[in-house]
C-alpha cells in the first residue's frame, strides 16, 4: 500500500471502536493540568487594567505610583508594543485589542498591566494607574451603527470590496458579495414571496476554562510560554512576530483546554504576558476571570439579516436574496462574507444574491464560535423556509428535499458541487421515528438544516515505535474533544497493533514543524491523515529491518495485520515478524524505526446537517423546555464514534443556548451588564434532554479513511430548528434570537392583540 | 470568482488563465491583475470541481475542471 492510498472498500479494525479515552482518567481526578495549573519559580502575578467606557479617547496614562509600589515588577502600556516593521492589519488589531493605544474601543479594552509579586500588590498598583480618558458618543447596536449620524469608530474605515473605493469614512468595513442567476427575475416567477428581517443576540462560546498562561522571556532573548489555547504554533508565530522574537526561540507549550470552540484561536492577554516577563526579567501569570473573558474576549457576531424568497405552489424556490449585517467589534473581519457564504448553501437556486456587511461597533473584539457565523444566517434561512412551506401548504421536510442541493448544483457561493451529503441527511430526518412522534399540548416541532466549509492545513507527526514494540504519535494539533483517542485508533489501525499499545502526545512548538490550530473542524481530518503517512513511512522501515534480520530482498517482505512477510522465492520459510520482534533487534539493523510526515492537508468537504426538536411553550409565562432533540449529520468515517456523537450534542446543546437564552446585554452606557454565567445563563443538563444523533457515513474521497470534520456544523441548525419548534408551538413566528421567555410572552400577545 | 474579487479584475466574475497547479495560477493572475496581487495574499482559496483547496498550490489542475476562487475560510 502506498503512502497516500485512497480509502477503498476498507474494512476497519480498530476505527469505529469506542475505546476508553487516554486522557479521561487525569481530566476526572483533577490531576490533568489546565492553563492556570502550571508554576514557574519566581513567577509574578499579571494583572490588567481595562476601560470602564464603552468608547473614549485615551489622552494619557500615568503609572508613575504604580511602579514605585513595593512588590510591583513591571508595569506594561500600548507604548511598550512596538509595532514599527509589522505590515499585516491583522496583527496590528491585534496588538491593539489586546492592549489599547489611542483609543479604548468597548467597556473592558485593555489599557495598562502589572505584574507583582503577589495579586493583593498587583490589583492596588491597578488602583494607582491613572488614566485620563475623553468619553466619545458610543454604538453597539449593528443597525444604528449604519445608520447616518451614527458615531465613527474608526476614521480609517473605508469599506473594503467596494469599486471605486469610498472616500468617506463609515463603520461598514467589507462587503462581499456571493451568488448567480438574476434574482428580479426569479421573483417575478414567484407565487408567495416574503420578505423578513431577522435578530440574533451576541453569544459567548461559554467556554469552562478561562484564558490563561504562564509567560517567561530570558534575558538571552529566548522564552517559554505555557498557554491554553486552540493553537500553539500559531499563537507561537504571531507572539513571535508581535515581540520581535525569532520563533525558534519561543517555544509554546499547550495546556489541556476546558473548552475553546473558537475563541482560542486567538490571542487575547499572551503578548502582554510575554512583555510583562521581558520587562521584569521574572516568569509572569496571567488569568482573565469570568468576567475578563466575556466584557474582552471573543464572542461571536450580533446580527441583522434580511432575507426575501420566492416560492412557486408546488414548491420550487425560484428566487432567494439576503442582506447580512453582522458585529465584529472594533476591528474589520470578515464574519458577514462567511453568513453570505453558507446561508442558502443548502438548496438548488437559480437566482440567488447575498451580501454581507461587516459593521464596526463598540464591542468586543468578533472571533469564530464553531461554525463561525453560519448559525445566524441559517436561522433567517431556515425560519423563512418554513414560512413558505406554510403558505403552500407543503410539509416544510418536502420543501426542503425538493429544493436541496446534490451533485452538480451550482452552490450559492460559487463552485458546482461535487458529490454532498445534504439529501441524505433530509432522507434519513424524514425516516427518522422522531418525525413521527405524537407531540403533546403547547409542543411544537422544528427542523433545520445547516452547512459548514470544514477544511484541513498543514500538518506535521511523528511515530516511534520503542524497543518493545509499542508505538508513540506527536502530533501538534490540540486535544480539545478527544484527538488523542482519535489518533491511537488511527496509528492503530494503520499498524495493526493493539489500541493501548499506542500513546499519543501532543508537542510543544520545538519538537515538529508548524500545525494548524485546532479549528475548522481539521483536527482529526488533517492530523489523522499526517499519522496515517507517518505509520506507513514506519511500516516501510519495519519491512527493510524485516529483510536485512532474514537476508532477503525488500521486495519479497509484505506487512499484513501488523506484522512482516517473508514471501517470494527467497524467504517463504521465515516465520512472520511482528512489530515488538522488529523492534527488539533495532539496535542492530539501524538504530531506531520512525516515521516523520508533513503535510498540507486539503480536500475536507463540505459538511451538512439537519436538526429536528420539540419544544414546549408555557402560553401563560414564555417559558420554553426542549422535549427532545435529534441530530443527523454526516461525519465521513467515524473515528470514535462516542466523540463523534459528542461533537454533535455539543454543538446542539450550545445552539440551544444560544437560541433560548444567551445574549450580551448592554446598558445605556455601553456597558456590558451581564459578564458572568449568573446572569448570562448557558444551559445545564437539567435544562436539556438526552440529545439523539444519528451519524451518516458517507466516505470522504480525499482521505485514506474517508474521515471528515464534524466538530463546527452541529452549531448550526439548532436556533432555527429551536425557532422553528417554538412557531409551531405557538403559531407565532419569531424572528428575534435568543427567544427568551419576556420575548415570546411578548410575541405570543402581540399576536392576540392584532387577531 | 467571488464577489470580492471582481473589482481586481474590472468587474468580471470569470477571467481565461492557463495554468497546471494552483501556484501558476495564482501567479499568472497576479501577473495579468496586479490589483489581485494583494488579495491574493491576504488569502484566497481555490475550488476545483467542487473540492475547496486552501493550502496545497501544488494540486495539479485537470483539464476542464471548474475552478472558482473563494476568500479563505477560518474556523471555530
Amino acid at each position: 500500500m502506498g503512502i497516500d492510498t485512497p480509502m477503498k472498500d476498507r474494512v476497519f479494525k480498530s476505527v469505529g471502536t469506542r475505546p476508553t479515552r487516554p486522557d479521561g482518567i487525569d481530566k476526572v481526578t483533577g490531576r490533568a493540568r489546565y492553563g492556570a495549573d502550571f508554576n514557574m519559580p519566581g513567577q509574578l502575578h499579571g494583572s490588567i487594567l481595562r476601560s470602564p467606557h464603552a468608547h473614549a479617547s485615551i489622552k494619557s496614562i500615568d503609572t508613575t505610583k504604580a511602579e514605585k509600589l513595593k512588590g510591583v515588577k513591571a508595569v506594561v502600556t500600548s507604548k511598550d508594543f512596538k509595532t514599527k516593521g509589522i505590515t499585516d492589519p491583522d496583527l496590528l488589531d491585534i496588538i491593539d485589542n489586546c492592549m489599547a493605544s489611542k483609543t479604548a474601543y468597548y467597556d473592558g479594552h485593555a489599557v495598562a498591566a502589572v505584574a507583582a509579586v503577589d495579586a493583593k500588590t498587583a490589583r492596588a498598583a491597578l488602583k494607582l494607574i491613572k488614566v485620563v480618558y475623553k468619553k466619545l458618543k458610543h454604538v453597539t447596536d449593528v443597525d444604528e451603527a449604519m445608520s447616518p449620524g451614527a458615531p465613527l469608530i474608526n476614521k480609517k474605515c473605508f469599506t473594503q470590496g467596494v469599486e471605486p473605493a469610498p472616500t468617506k469614512a463609515s463603520n461598514i468595513a467589507v462587503r462581499s458579495e456571493f451568488g448567480h442567476g438574476n434574482v428580479s427575475e426569479g421573483f417575478q416567477q414567484a407565487d408567495i414571496v416574503i420578505k423578513r428581517t431577522y435578530k440574533t443576540g451576541q453569544s459567548h462560546q461559554g467556554y469552562i476554562e478561562p484564558h490563561a498562561c504562564v509567560a517567561s522571556i530570558s534575558p538571552d532573548g529566548s522564552g517559554e510560554m505555557w498557554v491554553c489555547t486552540q493553537g500553539h504554533f500559531v499563537f507561537r508565530q504571531q507572539c513571535a512576530e508581535i515581540l520581535g522574537l525569532d520563533a525558534a526561540k519561543l517555544r509554546v507549550t499547550s495546556s489541556e483546554i476546558g473548552g475553546g470552540f473558537g475563541g482560542k484561536t486567538h490571542l487575547w492577554l499572551e503578548p502582554v504576558a510575554l512583555l510583562l516577563s521581558r520587562k521584569a526579567n521574572r516568569p509572569v501569570k496571567l488569568v482573565m476571570s469570568r468576567e475578563d473573558v466575556f466584557r474582552a474576549s471573543g464572542p461571536t457576531s450580533t446580527t441583522s439579516i434580511d432575507v426575501k424568497m420566492g416560492v412557486t405552489k408546488d414548491g420550487v424556490i425560484t428566487a432567494a436574496e439576503a442582506e447580512l449585517r453582522y458585529a465584529s467589534g472594533p476591528y474589520a473581519g470578515a464574519w458577514a462574507s462567511y453568513g453570505a457564504m453558507t446561508s442558502f448553501a443548502c438548496y438548488d437556486l437559480k437566482n440567488v444574491k447575498t451580501v454581507g456587511l461587516d459593521i464596526l461597533v463598540n464591542r468586543p473584539k468578533t472571533t469564530a464560535y464553531r461554525a463561525p457565523s453560519a448559525p445566524m444566517a441559517a436561522f433567517a434561512v431556515e425560519s423563512m423556509i418554513d414560512e413558505l412551506a406554510d403558505r403552500i401548504d407543503m410539509d416544510a421536510i418536502d420543501l426542503r428535499i425538493k429544493n436541496a442541493a446534490k451533485e452538480g448544483t451550482r452552490s450559492s457561493y460559487g463552485p458546482v458541487y461535487g458529490p454532498i451529503g445534504i439529501g441524505a441527511t433530509l432522507d434519513a430526518a424524514k425516516k427518522h421515528p422522531h418525525m413521527k412522534a405524537p407531540l403533546g399540548p403547547n409542543q411544537g416541532r422544528g427542523m433545520a438544516c445547516g452547512f459548514w466549509f470544514n477544511f484541513g492545513g498543514q500538518s506535521c507527526t511523528d511515530l516511534n515505535i520503542s524497543p518493545d514494540g509499542t508505538a508513540t504519535l506527536t502530533f501538534g494539533t490540540i486535544d480539545v474533544g478527544g484527538a488523542r483517542a482519535s489518533m491511537s485508533l488511527v496509528v492503530a489501525e494503520e499498524l495493526g497493533i493493539p489500541y493501548d499499545k499506542v500513546k499519543a502526545v501532543i508537542a510543544d512548538t520545538g519538537s515538529l514543524g508548524h500545525n494548524e490550530m485546532t479549528d475548522g473542524s481539521r483536527g482529526t481530518f488533517a492530523s489523522s491523515m499526517s499519522a496515517i503517512r507517518s505509520c506507513r513511512l514506519a511500516i516501510d522501515d519495519m519491512r527493510q529491518r524485516a529483510a536485512t534480520m532474514w537476508d532477503i530482498d525488500l521486495d519479497d517482505v509484505t506487512w499484513e495485520n501488523g506484522h512482516a512477510h517473508a514471501g517470494g522465492s527467497s524467504g517463504s520459510n521465515h516465520a512472520p515478524l511482528s512489530i515488538a520482534d522488529i523492534a527488539a533487534r533495532a539496535h542492530k539493523t539501524g538504530g531506531p524505526i520512525a516515521g516523520h510526515a508533513q503535510i498540507v492537508a486539503d480536500g475536507a468537504g463540505v459538511s451538512f446537517a439537519t436538526h429536528i426538536c420539540d419544544i414546549e411553550v408555557d402560553p401563560d409565562t414564555g417559558q420554553t423546555r426542549v422535549v427532545r432533540y435529534t441530530v443527523i449529520q454526516d461525519a465521513g468515517k467515524a473515528v470514535h464514534p462516542t466523540y463523534v456523537e459528542g461533537q454533535f450534542q455539543g454543538g446542539a446543546a450550545q445552539g440551544i443556548g444560544w437560541a433560548l437564552n444567551e445574549e450580551y446585554i448592554y446598558g445605556k452606557d455601553g456597558r456590558l451588564e451581564n459578564p458572568g454565567f449568573l446572569d448570562y445563563r448557558i444551559p445545564v443538563c437539567s435544562d436539556l434532554p438526552m440529545i439523539d444523533t444519528q451519524i451518516l457515513e458517507i466516505p470522504n474521497p480525499n482521505h485514506p479513511y474517508g474521515i471528515r470534520g464534524v466538530g463546527e456544523t452541529s452549531i448550526v441548525p439548532p436556533l432555527a430548528a429551536i425557532g422553528n419548534a417554538v412557531s409551531n408551538a405557538t403559531h407565532v413566528r419569531m424572528t428575534q434570537v435568543p427567544m427568551s421567555a419576556p420575548r415570546i410572552l411578548s410575541a405570543i400577545h402581540a399576536n392576540k392583540d392584532s387577531d | 470568482m467571488w464577489g470580492g474579487l471582481r473589482p481586481a479584475v474590472g468587474g468580471a466574475d470569470f477571467v481565461e488563465i492557463e495554468a497546471k497547479t494552483i501556484r501558476l495560477l495564482m501567479t499568472k493572475l497576479a501577473e495579468s491583475y496586479p490589483k489581485l496581487e494583494p488579495l491574493i495574499e491576504d488569502g484566497v482559496a481555490v475550488s476545483i470541481n467542487g473540492t475547496i483547496y486552501q493550502d496545497d498550490w501544488s494540486k495539479i489542475i485537470p483539464t476542464d475542471a471548474e475552478i472558482y476562487l473563494l476568500p479563505r475560510i477560518e474556523g471555530g
